[in-house]
């Protein structure tokens, strides 16, 4: 059932495809955003998952404790977080200046004004 | 005072445009000292890294424990020949960008943006400085993020509404590339459990796990790829470059993906190993095919484009192939040449630009039409995107010849003519394409927007012609360039063969 055993690996893979999916496919830029943010938080998934020690626990000092889960990954993933939500902001704010110089979101009749898309 | 600061110019070289990004907004109600400040910034950086530059040449690698860390646990800031070098061309560039910007930027952002403009413009050179000098694989990530997120924010104050849905379509492509680069690196750091370059590299040949390093350095080189607008990647580069305001394109053109290449460099020749890249896996054949893909398509469609800038963006495409080219083939003449075409393309397409955009600052309009007969009109201007050109093409006597020469006889060493064919072919493509916008903006006959126009100010003439020169300059002078750029690649080529 090694299958099984490795569902948060599965999970990660899942949703960086239906979010690079939706990336690709949607023609609403909100829309676009969401599925970059689903992308990277797959990859947080990613890396928490790696950072995990069989039997061990929480990384802080318990009297009687040998094994520590890897602290690092988490850490690391702290930043690539605040990352992740910088790059959202920006594009959220990006998407209010194109609405506001074509009066719509989608990609298509931005595309029909000024074939830039 | 200056002693103990001595010891940490590393640091500096990337905290120096890094606290002058917060202080031009605290300053934005005096844009004049912002400007001063980042110019004064700017000029810094370039001593810290002309110094650190002598001192590697002198004695060797530098290795900076930041904050006191020590390496494999603390973040190592780490310094030989190959990053102090590409740390000389950014801050270079961005010496030379900071003074044209002064007038340039005021013509074209609003007056309420433009300390902003200036904050963007620090935090992205910061963002290149610490890619470059950091020593730590995640360092690297941050840092990318920040001069990207800084980027679209460049890219999206153009005048032109376009200008944001391109800033846009980068920003897409250029997260996915961003997360790309994180994958790769998470799994390089699960087969070792370090994220220092220097301790991957120890550890690397140790793994038994060759699939997940494989998978990991395919994330790496699509990543990256994705950022140095590697051929089927470029899609980002020709909108981002056009509707930039002229300032921004100049800097981002001639340092952005410069400094995406010293990555690739970096994880393909030291922490990656090019025994595992060029023999395990068929990266040399990859990026050769690429290379003469982005080099043939991207001079082709520069030929058919109305509109310069995006002509020269293609252009840059078509440039690129010929670094990659040279990192395909693998040997220490190959590096050289894309190490060389690395100093060279950041002097040529940094001088075409700012020629372009003294020609926008009186015409407002980059369209060819428009151009028509400015040539007569500005000849200062124009005089500057002609020899640019020229070493565009690799006329001898300019610098693009020195690096194109250096690619020729890197294909012909290892015996691939047809390479150097290809090479040659695709300076015949760019004679076309520039000689078009000779012939137009030169024998047409004035334009009405053409007909008003006078010559550029000096403000924006001197730093365009001080490019101009160092074009001519390295073309004849080739002591300097050509010798820490072939000390470059034989400090990357040690692991090779």
């Amino acid at each position: 059932m090694r299958f099984l055993q490795l569902y948060n690996y599965e999970i990660a893979i899942f949703l960086a495809m239906v979010g690079l999916y939706i990336v690709v496919s949607s023609g609403n830029l909100v829309k676009k955003i969401a599925g970059l943010s689903m992308f990277q938080i797959s990859v947080f998934i990613l890396y928490i998952s790696m950072g995990v020690v069989e039997g061990g626990t929480v990384p802080i000092l318990i009297e009687g404790v040998q094994r520590y889960s890897n602290p690092l990954p988490h850490v690391l993933i702290l930043t690539a977080i605040v990352v992740g939500v910088a790059t959202t902001a920006v594009a959220l704010s990006l998407v209010i200046r194109i609405n506001e110089a074509y009066g719509t979101a989608e990609e298509d009749e931005i595309h029909e004004q000024d074939e830039s898309f | 005072m200056l002693s103990v600061l001595a010891n940490d110019l590393p640091a500096l070289q990337v905290v120096v445009p890094l606290v002058s990004a917060p202080l031009c907004l605290i300053l934005a109600r005096w844009p004049r000292i912002v400007w001063l400040l980042c110019l004064a910034a700017s000029w810094t950086s370039l001593a810290i890294a002309i110094e650190l530059l002598d001192q590697v040449l002198s004695g060797g690698t530098i290795s900076y424990a930041m904050g006191g860390w020590a390496a494999p646990w603390g973040i190592e800031y780490r310094i030989d020949a190959v990053n102090a070098y590409v740390i000389l061309i950014v801050t270079g560039i961005a010496s030379v960008v900071m003074p044209y910007a002064n007038q340039s930027v005021a013509k074209e952002i609003p007056a309420d943006r433009v300390p902003l403009f200036y904050a963007l413009l620090m935090l992205c050179l910061t963002g290149l400085l610490g890619m470059t000098i950091t020593g730590d694989a995640f360092n690297v990530f941050v840092f990318l993020e920040i001069s990207s997120l800084s980027m679209y924010g460049l890219i999206s104050m153009g005048r032109d509404r376009r200008a944001l849905t391109s800033a846009f379509q980068y920003l897409v492509m250029g997260t996915i590339g961003g997360t790309f680069i994180l994958v790769g690196i998470g799994f390089l750091y699960v087969v070792t459990g370090t994220l220092n370059m220097a301790d991957l590299a120890m550890r690397l040949p140790e793994v038994t796990q060759l699939r997940t390093l494989h998978t990991g350095f395919a994330f790496l080189v699509v990543g990256i790829g994705l950022k140095l607008a590697m051929f089927p990647l470029h899609l980002w580069l020709p909108n981002a470059y056009a509707y930039a305001p002229s300032t921004a394109t100049a800097f981002i053109a001639a340092t952005a993906t410069k400094v995406a290449v010293y990555a690739l460099l970096r994880f393909v020749f030291t922490v990656i190993g090019p025994v595992i890249a060029y023999q395990d896996l068929p990266f040399g054949e990859i990026a050769k095919v690429l290379a003469v893909l982005g080099l043939v398509t991207g001079s082709f469609v520069a030929i058919f484009q109305e509109n310069v800038k995006r002509m020269l963006a293609y252009s840059s495409v078509a440039q690129i192939g010929y670094i990659l080219l040279g990192i395909g083939l693998a040997t220490v003449m190959g590096l050289t040449a894309s190490m060389l075409h690395l100093f060279n393309h950041a002097l040529i397409k940094g001088a075409l630009f700012m020629a372009v955009g003294c020609l926008f600052y009186r015409t407002r309009s980059v369209r060819l039409d428009d151009l028509r007969g400015i040539g007569r009109k500005m000849p200062w201007s124009f005089g500057a995107f002609v020899i640019a050109g020229l070493s565009l093409i690799g006329v001898p006597l300019t610098a693009g010849f020195v690096s194109k020469w250096y690619l020729v006889q890197a294909s012909l060493e290892v015996g691939q003519w047809p390479l150097a064919v290809l090479v040659l072919g695709g300076s015949l493509l760019a004679i076309i394409y520039i000689w078009r916008v000779v012939e137009i903006a030169w024998f047409g006959s004035p334009s009405t927007r053409a007909a008003e126009a006078t010559e550029a100010p000096l403000g924006l003439l001197i730093p365009t012609w001080i490019l101009v020169l160092a074009n001519l300059y390295f073309g004849t002078h080739t002591g300097l360039t050509v010798g820490v750029a072939n000390l470059a690649a034989r400090t990357l080529a040690e692991g090779l063969r």
